[in-house]
């Protein structure tokens, strides 16, 4: 089928060239505009970063990052996302396998309210989580008895950080779970493999590329988070900022070279980000067509 | 192993996919479940799998499913013994070819499962049987559709299932592969002699290939028999109507108003005058294949419009051309009543014609 398709544009973009192509000028103009704003507003403030970063040489780059105020910022980042990608694995799979696998009541409802922490600005995810466990929150009175703490502790920052990346994963999931269909989980079923075994052996392996690009966003956005993290930190220096809220408070200080240094730690995680994202972009769209082209293949034939 | 179903109900929102459908399946045999699609034959042959379960009714043996008279209905899909294939074959598409046929022994619990090297001679015991040796390497997105499809059925063979369901096995093939494939499987089941059910909304498929065949329309059984005896006899003008090309003329007035069917090849062409039961037509088109000619006419009374065939031999004797006037002797119809049936053989000598023939 796809051979066909290739043969056919061959044949046919000569004359399209000829006929249905825009001039010349256009192209070069609107090519201008995209690459002039990608300059502009993304590459070279991103340059920026690194310039201000460096600009006292790498010794004082160094420094920066070694305070124990900010190795403490990036440790505790690391806790935050390592503690909230693995929980949004568990969910998103779960949600995913119900929602692409089983027909039940409310499934429409179900994912609609996957993406409510991204209809929902962050500073109100955290503001909700101050209300229920903050010193005059719902629960404060019940944590504050038995000594717990979790707004302006790094539990609150760990609850925040799941809220916003909640959707990430199930929504990478579901669209591959849903064509990919659980037909091969019934087959699998008929050969007598029990649903662990089938989770293992098929629906895992399956949705592999789909889970690796959700890891990676959610990952990402776990470390990047600002505005709810902010609400529930209350910025105690050293013990509950993260690298995001540590940049802001070096910057509120005019220790600009620092807030830079810290803040290319980010720009280098989006960096990598970026190509594990295309990577993985590029092998599950494969998945992704494997699955689609299949059900062509055997509708149209 | 004979496989027995109880009266059957099965909805699916407002859709009833099975009325209270009885079955029952000789052991050893090759059957078909026939029929046009939302007939309900697949809601059955997933529910003798297993992967569906029947709607619960207040008669407790409703829903039943008896493998030899043993009762499984509660007994899960992955425990019955049975191998099927899918429509879309359902492959895993992450493993080559050799993981895929011993998917079903692999998963067993390592007190059942068997030694590597046992896998090993059986899967590829699997793959000469299917013809495929060679390429157990290979993951699905390299294979036709034809090979698929018997990796589907090696896979399901491996793990030596008690009853063989095959849903739409030739559905997603094209029409030569099909034709391939239909025998193939057919000396496969001479060898092998595994209780098999299919389930095919191709008439061809199912008189060819089946020893039995079941004919369902609407959530329900219309007729079983062997392949010959369903042609031949059908029970309702739903299965003269789904087997083979027929002509429906209505005939009579509105108080016994009733359906006359007739098989193209159940019809004489004759030049000359052929008694007063005779159907005067016209001839429309005429074409040969093979040894067949086929011919289009239009009764002259009524306008309807009939498909005859005749041998080549004898229309070469009557080289009709298109517009000419024939008249046509139907040797066997069958009328459907508004109730009931009867069926006529009409004797071909008009001379000799009874009454039931009259006003045709």
């Amino acid at each position: 089928m796809s051979a066909t398709a290739s043969t056919l544009v061959h044949v046919a973009a000569p004359h399209r060239r000829r006929t249905l192509a825009d001039p010349p000028w256009l192209k070069r103009i609107l090519l201008t505009i995209a690459l002039g704003f990608v300059g502009l507003f993304l590459v070279i403030p991103l340059a920026a970063v690194f310039v201000e970063a460096l600009r006292g040489g790498l010794r004082l780059y160094g420094a920066a990052l070694t305070e124990p105020d900010a190795l403490s910022a990036v440790w505790l980042t690391l806790l935050a996302a390592g503690i909230a990608v693995p929980c949004n694995v568990i969910f998103g799979l779960a949600a995913a396998w119900t929602i692409a696998k089983f027909d039940f009541r409310g499934k429409s409802v179900l994912t609609t309210l996957i993406d409510l922490p991204f209809a929902v600005s962050p500073v109100i995810a955290g503001l909700v989580y101050v209300l229920m466990f903050g010193a005059q929150g719902w629960m404060g009175e019940w944590l504050a008895d038995r000594d717990l703490r979790i707004i302006f502790a790094t539990p609150g920052i760990v609850l925040a950080t799941i809220f916003v990346t909640f959707p990430l994963v199930a929504r990478e999931l579901i669209p591959l779970m849903q064509a990919q269909g659980r037909d091969e989980e019934l087959a699998a079923l008929t050969l007598g493999a029990g649903g662990w075994k089938t989770f293992w052996r098929v629906t895992l392996p399956n949705a592999k590329w789909g889970l690796f690009y959700g890891v990676v966003l959610c990952n990402a956005r776990a470390m990047g988070e600002f505005g709810a993290v902010s609400v529930v930190s209350g910025h105690i220096r050293g013990e509950t900022n993260t690298i995001p809220l540590h940049v802001e408070i070096l910057y509120n200080e005019y220790q600009t070279q620092a807030a830079f240094a810290v803040a290319s730690l980010l720009t280098l995680l989006a960096l990598l980000t970026m190509l594990l994202k295309s990577i993985i972009e590029w092998r599950h769209r494969r998945a992704l067509l494997a699955a689609a082209h299949a059900e062509t293949r055997t509708f149209a034939s | 192993m004979s496989i027995e179903v109880r009266h059957a109900w099965k909805r699916f929102g407002t859709f009833t996919a099975l009325a209270g459908v009885n079955l029952s399946v000789p052991s050893g045999r090759l059957t078909a479940l026939l029929g046009p699609s939302g007939s309900g034959k697949t809601t059955l042959l997933r529910i003798i799998a297993g992967l569906e379960s029947p709607d619960a009714t207040p008669d407790p043996e409703s829903g039943k499913v008896l493998f030899h008279g043993e009762d499984v209905s509660n007994v899960p899909a992955g425990r019955r013994g049975v191998g099927f294939v899918f429509q879309h074959y359902a492959l895993f598409r992450h493993l080559t070819v050799f993981d895929n046929i011993a998917f079903g022994l692999s998963v067993r619990s390592r007190r059942d499962r068997p030694s590597a090297k046992q896998i090993a001679e059986r899967v590829n015991e699997l793959l000469d049987l299917i013809q495929l040796a060679g390429l157990g390497g290979r993951y699905p997105d390299q294979l036709s559709g034809g090979q698929r499809q018997r990796v589907a059925l090696a896979r399901a063979l491996a793990v030596q299932p008690r009853v063989l369901l095959l849903d739409e096995p030739f559905g997603a093939l094209d029409a030569r592969v099909r034709k391939d494939l239909r025998r193939w499987l057919r000396s496969l089941h001479e060898k092998l002699h595994v209780t098999t059910v299919f389930v095919t909304h191709d008439q061809e498929e199912a008189l060819e290939l089946a020893d039995e065949v079941v004919v369902m329309n609407q959530a329900k059984v219309e007729q079983v028999g062997p392949p010959q005896e369903v042609y031949d006899r059908p029970a309702s003008p739903f299965v003269i109507e789904f087997l083979g090309n027929v002509n429906r003329l209505e005939r009579g007035r509105v108080a016994n108003k009733s359906v006359l069917y007739v098989r193209p090849h159940d019809i004489d062409i004759r030049r000359a005058f052929a008694g007063e039961h005779a159907v005067p037509a016209r001839v429309l088109h005429v074409f040969s294949a093979g040894n067949t000619g086929r011919v289009s006419l239009t009764r002259s009374d009524t306008g309807d419009t009939i498909e005859a065939e005749v041998p080549r031999q004898q229309l070469r004797e009557l080289n009709l051309q298109d517009g000419d006037r024939v008249n046509l002797v139907f040797r066997h119809v069958r009328l459907f009543p508004v109730e009931g049936f009867r069926e006529e053989d009409l004797p071909s000598e008009p001379s000799a014609s009874r009454d039931a023939g009259s006003g045709i």
